[in-house]
């Protein structure tokens, strides 16, 4: 794929995430690929956690130097994107509150303005829009479901359904409570394991009972989540319809030759 | 092997939150009221065109009580006063039990009736009632129901939530000795409730009410209910006595519309409660009705405490209850779990500030942070931010750190530097990778057994994201 360095598009700072830099690199990689189909050029600076997990857990002075890490490595960029609803919205809304009595405060304010979830980016600064669809998925039932931090924090509904239309021909086949939370939240589905179990049934029975055979989301952790469970599901008791994981960057950008989140090496999942 | 549990806190929470999920008729009643109240919430928006502008002028009403809460407290019982009611300063749950019981003792109460109080709950006040000899009746249904089940409120509007219409039907068939009758419908059972209830308002000597609002403005305690029962509480014996709390004060009937019309709609999605009664001192020659005694027992027990610091947001509550029954965790699990009288994600925070327990630092934690709560709170209270700082109080209070929070610790030592977090990482997830073998995932994982007890655990892909990205500058490698 070649290397455009446009130098009249904006220069965008990738953030991938932990989960996605971990676990499912070929989420970053779909990334990537749509912003410089958008016309940017893409940088991935150093980078490691943007540090919600110490700051959920009330420890604000590791939150501090985990987020100023980041302020410093992105300094250069236009834009910082990623692929998460709740990275985002940790960068954009809380890294600012965190330095309220902090001399650097105006420089993490401004550097929140900088931040954007992928979808986000994509339809509302770019207004994305690819002259033929990456990729036909129009004869797929595929559903969605809208992680918390993106669709609080961040106001993203809308976009990512705009998108799956302009790039996939895709009509979302809405489920039941998809803006109900999946039961993730961090240490929150190890440490109340019972609760966390409860609430990603409900959302799998919910997919389910869609008639998807695919489920799309902007957060990996979540969807790692639900993947997980819709598995174990399957294999418990057979005869369940297997649904599909997979991360809306992948889908978007037209990209399904990795097998979907959790499926053996050999499923190569493409579809089109 | 089943490995170190990443954490597993104060038992309490997590062993009844076991319990909760097993427990058929408690997951029965909690689908049918929690899906109701959701609907009938958000029809109730929906029917009137500027519910969010509704919303900032309670939440104002709030803050502007609040600003100045003593300013408005002493001008109300002044008002009071002049209205010919008392006014009693408690700070403690045992003063306030005190109080009452002398109250009760000085008319020479044998039974009072009761109209719900969430004030009179947090203090355990029938208990100190039974003690003293005197006889509490409670007439709003749901306390009611409870009374007989001798079991706490599970929620702050509907205190029998957790219960099915078939545990009400052989509640009443134990303790009401009516023969063979149909108590199949719902109408059946609220009838006889209504029958037995309307029995006790009538051989009352003192009426004990809560509190909604209190209006400095006029010195009059505001009470709304669905059912006439606390009107009836308060109208028909001669004495009158409300229990409640400092942080109930608005300061003028504006703002008491500005409440009003948010609370209703959202507790119960209706556009406002049957009955919304307004109680100013005691009768006057010129009243027609109204009792004899009027008191009022305003307590403290930890208000004033969070005045004037990083929670003083969570006073502006007005106890609707739509943040629990809007919260996946409360509705998985119910009120009881949370093993106080105020649940869910208000009581998460409230608890924890008032009562100081051991274990109530557990509260705020049961929390993914959805923020369902925050957004449908008619006084915009930021909830999932207050039960971070509680989170971020605890740890710094613990004696010792939990097992978590090293590893957390750890973690972002780790990560403050990126090179050292790549060098080390890359390397364990592509060996994970290879761990996982042609599945793609993992049935069980040391460390993880909270996760893989439930769930599956998909592998990783291979070498981290930017490992590769800088080995190959943007062309994944393959298999």
């Amino acid at each position: 794929m070649p290397n455009r360095q446009s130098s009249s598009g904006p220069r965008v700072g990738l953030f991938v995430t932990c989960p996605v830099d971990l676990i499912r690199p070929s989420i970053g990689f779909a990334t990537a690929k749509l912003l410089e189909q958008a016309g940017c050029s893409v940088q991935v600076p150093e980078q490691s956690c943007c540090g919600q997990v110490a700051f959920n857990n009330g420890l604000p002075e590791q939150t501090r130097a985990l987020a100023w890490n980041i302020v410093q490595s992105f300094k250069d960029v236009e834009y910082v994107v990623t692929p998460s609803g709740s990275c985002g919205g940790m960068m954009q809304q809380h890294y600012p509150a965190l330095f309220e009595q902090d001399p650097r405060k105006a420089k993490v304010e401004a550097f929140g303005k900088k931040v954007y979830e992928l979808t986000s980016f994509l339809r509302d600064v770019l207004n994305f829009k690819p002259d033929t669809p990456n990729i036909d998925l129009s004869q797929q039932m595929v559903t969605y479901h809208d992680s918390c931090a993106g669709l609080r924090e961040l106001g993203i509904k809308q976009q990512p359904r705009d998108l799956l239309k302009q790039c996939a021909h895709l009509e979302v086949t809405e489920m039941v409570d998809t803006d109900v939370c999946c039961g993730f939240g961090g240490t929150f589905c190890v440490k109340y394991s019972d609760v966390s179990n409860r609430m990603v049934g409900d959302k799998a029975q919910n997919i389910r009972q869609s008639g998807a055979s695919m489920v799309l989301g902007g957060d990996l952790s979540c969807l790692l989540n639900i993947a997980g469970k819709l598995q174990r599901e399957a294999e418990q008791t057979p005869g369940k319809p297997a649904v599909q994981v997979r991360h809306i960057a992948e889908v978007l950008a037209g990209d399904l030759s990795a097998p979907a989140i959790g499926e053996p090496r050999q499923a190569q999942g493409k579809t089109s | 092997m089943s490995g170190v549990h990443v954490q597993e806190p104060d038992g309490h929470f997590i062993a009844r939150s076991r319990g909760a999920l097993e427990d058929r008729n408690l997951q029965q009643a909690l689908e049918k009221a929690g899906s109701g109240f959701v609907r009938k919430r958000e029809a109730a928006i929906e029917r009137v065109s500027n519910f969010e502008a509704m919303r900032e002028r309670a939440m104002r009403a709030r803050q502007k009580a609040l600003k100045n809460l003593d300013v408005y407290l002493l001008h109300f019982e002044q008002k009071v006063k002049q209205a010919g009611g008392q006014i009693h300063w408690v700070e403690t749950p045992e003063q306030m039990r005190e109080t009452v019981v002398r109250l009760c003792h000085q008319y020479q109460a044998r039974t009072v009736t009761k109209g719900k109080s969430m004030v009179g709950e947090e203090v355990e006040l029938n208990e100190a009632l039974e003690a003293a000899g005197i006889e509490p009746q409670e007439t709003d249904l749901g306390e009611y129901v409870i009374q007989l089940a001798h079991e706490r409120p599970s929620h702050i509007v509907a205190p029998a939530l957790h219960k099915t219409k078939a545990q009400v039907q052989a509640l009443f068939r134990e303790h009401h000795f009516l023969g063979d009758r149909d108590l199949d419908q719902v109408e059946a059972i609220v009838d006889e409730a209504r029958d037995v209830i309307r029995e006790r308002f009538l051989q009352a000597d003192v009426g004990i009410t809560g509190a909604n609002m209190l209006i400095a403005e006029t010195g009059t305690a505001a009470i709304v209910t669905n059912e006439g029962n606390g009107d009836l509480t308060a109208t028909l014996p001669k004495t009158h006595i409300v229990t409640t709390s400092i942080d109930k004060i608005v300061p003028t009937w504006q703002d008491a519309s500005a409440v009003l019309r948010v609370l209703a709609r959202s507790a119960t999605g209706q556009d406002t409660t049957t009955y919304t009664t307004f109680f100013t001192g005691a009768k006057t020659d010129q009243d027609e009705d109204g009792p004899e005694n009027f008191h009022i027992v305003l307590m403290d027990n930890g208000r004033t405490d969070i005045l004037g610091t990083q929670y003083q947001e969570m006073l502006h509550c007005i106890r609707c209850g739509a943040c629990m029954n809007h919260c996946p965790v409360y509705q998985a699990v119910g009120g009881h779990t949370y093993n106080s009288v105020y649940p869910g994600p208000m009581g998460a925070v409230l608890t924890p500030l008032l009562r100081h327990g051991k274990d109530d630092y557990q509260l705020p934690n049961a929390s993914t942070f959805c923020g369902r709560c925050e957004s449908v709170c008619p006084v915009k209270i930021p909830l999932p931010g207050l039960m971070r700082k509680l989170r971020d109080q605890e740890q710094r209070e613990a004696s010792r750190p939990k097992v978590s929070t090293l590893a957390i610790k750890l973690f972002c030592h780790l990560s403050r530097r990126p090179r050292l977090y790549r060098g080390l990482l890359s390397p364990a997830v592509t060996a994970l990778h290879w761990l996982a073998g042609r599945r793609g995932r993992f049935r069980a994982l040391p460390f993880m057994s909270g996760w893989t007890r439930h769930r599956d655990f998909t592998a990783p892909q291979g070498a981290s994201f930017q490992a590769q990205w800088r080995r190959h500058k943007r062309s994944p490698r393959n298999g």
